[in-house]
């Protein structure tokens, strides 16, 4: 069986790299080791999309939803939202809503599962395009409620959000503070990138397994032929929601981490912009094809935001007109479409295996 | 009951540029399968190009009545916007054709994020006032009002309706399409380009998009480069809701959402006591269209597809 | 204790609007047999054939599938129930190779859920190796092993046809029904075909065979069917059938037979 992982060459290589990247990006200022904590759990978007796009073969363009309702489940179980929201929450808890990392994950990776079934649901008749364009409804569906479900009940704080969110704590020291270490002092943003990193190593793992096993092969039968897969006895349906749920438990945790990490939540966040973003990471690296899933992710959320020091000549040069947001988005439109006409299988789809050429032996009259 | 009457002038207000904006998605996808998901865009670029032109043509032609002035933007806008669409069409749909199913999607994806983006860059993402060139006095009707506004509307539309009715109809262009749409193989064989065809219907729906773009503008006053999206959307589901790629189905559709989406948005205050008000009524869109796709696929006249094996 | 008849029809009617696509329409398939079913165009094999692998309900008749009775709700059923088909248009996971489109088809004989491959449980590494098995003898026996790793598409015609029957019969089916599995072939991919089929029958497995090509059906089948507008006019052996006079006139203007 293939194993991808050989295409990273010398592993320990890269283990060093990543593991030693903090500190070489460090010196140029705290913010572009954000830019790499961003970029993990953009990663850990992609490989939930993944799932769903990529080994399924189902277009779901709402996925950000996922990523949304892992964010506000966070945000609403470790801040003071609930409590200054609903006085009787405020009496069930006196010392306020704060919830540790290890009960957030699994109840992030949940709720976004069973999101992730509840939509799915509807969809599991629906062809390519049909599927997309309703799957974008739902997305847009979230928004709306997350952006109005300030009254009468006050759930999600509409537009403003909500915030402070605690950060995360690791063995009782919580992130959001710098770490001494003896000599090595390691500020907030690097503990969350190894946290972040320890996240993307795990889901690595977790879809290379599924990826060869039964249920991965079954999702890509379903993606390659559907009618052919039911004909050879596969529950379409269930696989479908499956499929749904596990990928939507990345985006919970993705979610919820990343509330953690900015401390606050607000539906802008999560706009249609940002699942097509997951999705031409996905499409645009290399669908099914984990590091080009990652290739693409790591592009399309470093690249943008390294233009921003960039942008600022631009900006000038053109009035106003073209800031980093707006280059980002121009990028990343020009290249679905760029590299749909010209590389359509992805900067670094999965290598054809060049065996075959070259051992046919006059099998065939 | 008052009330009532003047939901449904909105609604069909509503629903006419819907209709207009659906038959430009129903066309194409009638033809080569494809959900032009960049089509509301167009709608914004057609009202964005009449905004600037009248800001042109007003400050020249200073005695000209403001409805000509709106007829001579429009007319422009449209040769832009058609312009635009068949270029669209002949450089990012054209060699995807055959591709498998993702390609052709996602590009028109890009395409439109890339014409919003355009659009940014070139007018500035600032929201801005649309000039009122028509009367403005409401006209009574009953116990509802109806502003000229809204009377020119729903007479373009219709007027737009009988000329593209007659051009599908009693022309050879519009013989070609409907050859073309029910089979392309056949028709090609019987000397129809299907490429000048696809042009075509690019190019007709470009029109249309911008009518109700330029229509859409004067009635909400405003133009703005997101203006296209969420009523591009809609119109698709008007689509899908009569029957995609049934031209009639298009309108009916495109007519019943707008007064499904109207009426509605304006009781469900009332409906929910209070809970939901008219801020939810974008998603009446939504559910219209996943409750077609759930329980009637082929929409209101569309035929039954069977499942070929 | 394998059943005797492994598929018994009877009465099976079908009417599509103004169409009455069969009518009472009765076969058994014994065991070991490879069992042709023919007939001019539109005379509802592929009706037939649909019906029994669970696209769309007959309106009245009765099914027994090796002994129990068979009426499947779904597609996906077919499989579990004992039918494997395979399509007249070749229909493989295109961007699969052929030893994972015959693995898939193991899916539904196996069980290892999500979370048997996430943490790699013994019974999930278990199966995994006796799919794995499994997957490489069968395409062994059809006569592909060496394209194990290669994707399904790049295959030749006359192999897809193989890997598709390869695949079927990983889902150890009661009953292998092939769709027109000759369609497109050239007369040397016949003749080949020709030999699995007849070392699937030698191997007590029982096939269903549509086909056009009348000589291939007559070669090779143990007995054939014959429908024409719906009905069956004639079932037996073939060189049984080859004289009937019915068949004679439902396919004159032919020059088979």
């Amino acid at each position: 069986m293939p194993n991808t992982s050989s295409l990273f060459g010398n592993r320990w290589l890269l283990a060093g790299v990543l593991l030693l990247l903090p500190f070489v990006l460090q010196p140029f200022g705290n913010a572009w080791v954000r830019i790499a904590d961003m970029s993990l759990l953009y990663v850990l978007l992609a490989l939930g999309l993944n799932i769903v796009v990529g080994y399924a073969g189902l277009l779901d363009l709402g996925y950000v939803a996922f990523f949304a309702v892992g964010a506000y489940l966070f945000g609403l179980l470790a801040s003071p939202h609930l409590t200054d929201a609903f006085p009787w929450i405020a009496t069930m808890f006196p010392n306020g809503l704060h919830l540790s990392l290890w009960m957030v994950l699994p109840m992030a990776a949940g709720v976004a599962a069973l999101f992730g079934i509840v939509l799915g649901a509807p969809t599991l008749k629906l062809r390519g395009d049909y599927l997309a364009i309703v799957t974008i409804g739902f997305g847009e569906i979230i928004r709306v409620f997350l952006n109005n479900l300030d009254q009468p009940v006050n759930i999600t704080n509409g537009p403003k959000g909500i915030g402070p969110i605690d950060s995360v704590s690791v063995f009782g020291h919580p992130l959001s503070k710098r770490l001494e270490l003896g000599f090595i002092e390691l500020p907030s943003v690097t503990l969350y990138y190894y946290l972040f990193l320890l996240l993307v190593v795990v889901s690595v793992v977790v879809c290379h397994r599924l990826e060869n096993s039964r249920i991965g092969r079954a999702w890509m039968a379903i993606r390659e032929d559907e009618i052919a897969a039911k004909a050879m006895g596969l529950n379409t349906r269930n696989l479908k929601l499956m499929a749904f749920g596990m990928g939507a438990t990345f985006g919970g945790i993705s979610g919820a981490m990343f509330a953690a990490f900015q401390g606050f939540v607000s539906p802008e966040s999560f706009s249609l912009m940002e699942s097509v973003m997951i999705v031409a990471m996905v499409v645009l690296g290399g669908l099914g094809h984990l590091p080009g899933v990652i290739l693409g992710a790591v592009l399309l959320a470093a690249l943008p935001e390294a233009l921003r020091y960039v942008a600022g000549p631009l900006q000038e040069m053109t009035g106003g007109r073209l800031d980093a947001a707006i280059l980002r988005q121009l990028l990343i439109s020009v290249a679905m479409v760029g590299v749909m006409l010209w590389r359509p299988s992805g900067l670094w789809p999965k290598p054809e295996h060049g065996k075959r050429l070259q051992s046919v032996e006059g099998h065939d009259a | 009951m008052d009330v009532l009457l003047q939901q449904v002038i909105n609604g069909l207000v509503l629903g006419s540029m819907y209709a207009l904006v659906a038959l430009g998605y129903t066309m194409v996808y009638g033809i080569i399968n494809l959900i032009n998901f960049a089509h509301g865009e167009v709608l914004m670029i057609g009202a964005l190009c009449s905004w600037s032109l009248i800001n042109i043509l007003q400050p020249a032609f200073p005695n000209l009545p403001g409805w000509v002035i709106l007829i001579m933007a429009m007319v422009l806008a449209s040769l832009a916007a058609a312009s635009l669409n068949f270029a669209i069409e002949k450089i990012a749909y054209r060699p995807l054709r055959n591709a498998p199913k993702l390609a052709p999607l996602i590009t028109a994806i890009g395409m439109s994020i890339f014409l919003q983006t355009i659009a940014m860059i070139i007018w500035k993402p600032n929201y801005k006032p649309f000039p009122t060139l028509l009367p403005t006095t409401p006209i009574p009707i009953g116990e509802a009002v109806i502003t000229p506004t809204q009377l020119m509307i729903l007479g373009l539309t219709a007027v737009a309706l009988a000329v593209l009715s007659w051009l599908v109809n009693a022309t050879r262009l519009g013989r070609a399409m409907r050859a073309t749409a029910e089979n392309p193989r056949m028709a090609s064989l019987m000397g129809v380009k299907p490429d000048m065809v696809i042009s075509a219907t690019f190019i007709i729906g470009a029109v249309l998009a911008t009518l109700a773009g330029v229509m859409w503008a004067s009635n909400y006053g405003t133009v703005h480069h997101a203006m296209g999206f969420l009523p591009g959307l809609k119109a698709f589901t008007a689509a899908v809701f009569g029957g995609i790629g049934n031209l009639g189905g298009a309108v009916v559709g495109g007519l019943l959402l707008g007064l499904i989406e109207s009426i509605g948005s304006g009781y469900l205050g009332e409906l929910t006591g209070g809970v939901m008000g008219s801020q939810y009524s974008d998603i009446f869109a939504f559910l219209v269209l996943i409750l077609v796709l759930t329980l009637r696929p082929s929409g209101l006249m569309g035929e039954r597809v069977a499942d070929r094996a | 204790m394998l059943s005797h008849h492994v598929l018994q029809v009877a009465g099976v009617s079908k009417r599509f609007g103004g169409l009455q696509a069969l009518s009472d329409v009765h076969l058994t398939i014994e065991r070991g047999q490879v069992y042709g079913l023919i007939g001019p165009n539109g005379a509802g094999k592929t009706t037939f054939f649909n019906v029994i692998t669970g696209l769309y309900p007959a309106d009245s008749g009765n099914f027994v599938l090796a002994d129990h009775p068979y009426q499947p709700k779904d597609v996906h059923l077919v499989a579990k129930a004992g039918i494997a088909r395979t399509f007249q248009n070749i229909r493989l996971f295109a961007e699969m190779t052929a030893l994972e489109n015959v693995m898939v088809a193991r899916h539904v004989r196996t069980h290892s859920g999500l979370l048997g491959a996430i943490f790699r449980t013994k019974s999930f590494t278990q199966e995994e190796k006796e799919i794995t098995e499994r997957a490489h003898a069968l395409l062994e026996y059809v006569g592909i092993e060496a394209f194990a790793n290669v994707k399904a598409r790049t295959l030749s015609y006359g192999d897809q046809r193989r890997l598709e029957i390869a695949r079927a019969l990983a889902t150890d089916p009661q009953l292998l029904a092939l769709d027109e599995p000759a369609a497109g072939m050239n007369a040397t991919e016949k003749v080949q075909l020709r030999a699995l089929i007849d070392k699937i029958r030698h191997d007590q497995r029982t096939v269903l065979l549509i086909e056009h090509d009348v000589k291939l059906v007559m070669g090779l089948c143990d007995r054939v069917t014959v429908l024409d507008e719906g009905q069956v006019i004639a079932e037996g052996t073939p060189a049984h059938v080859q004289r009937d006079a019915r068949v004679m006139q439902a396919y004159l203007g032919t020059a088979q037979v």
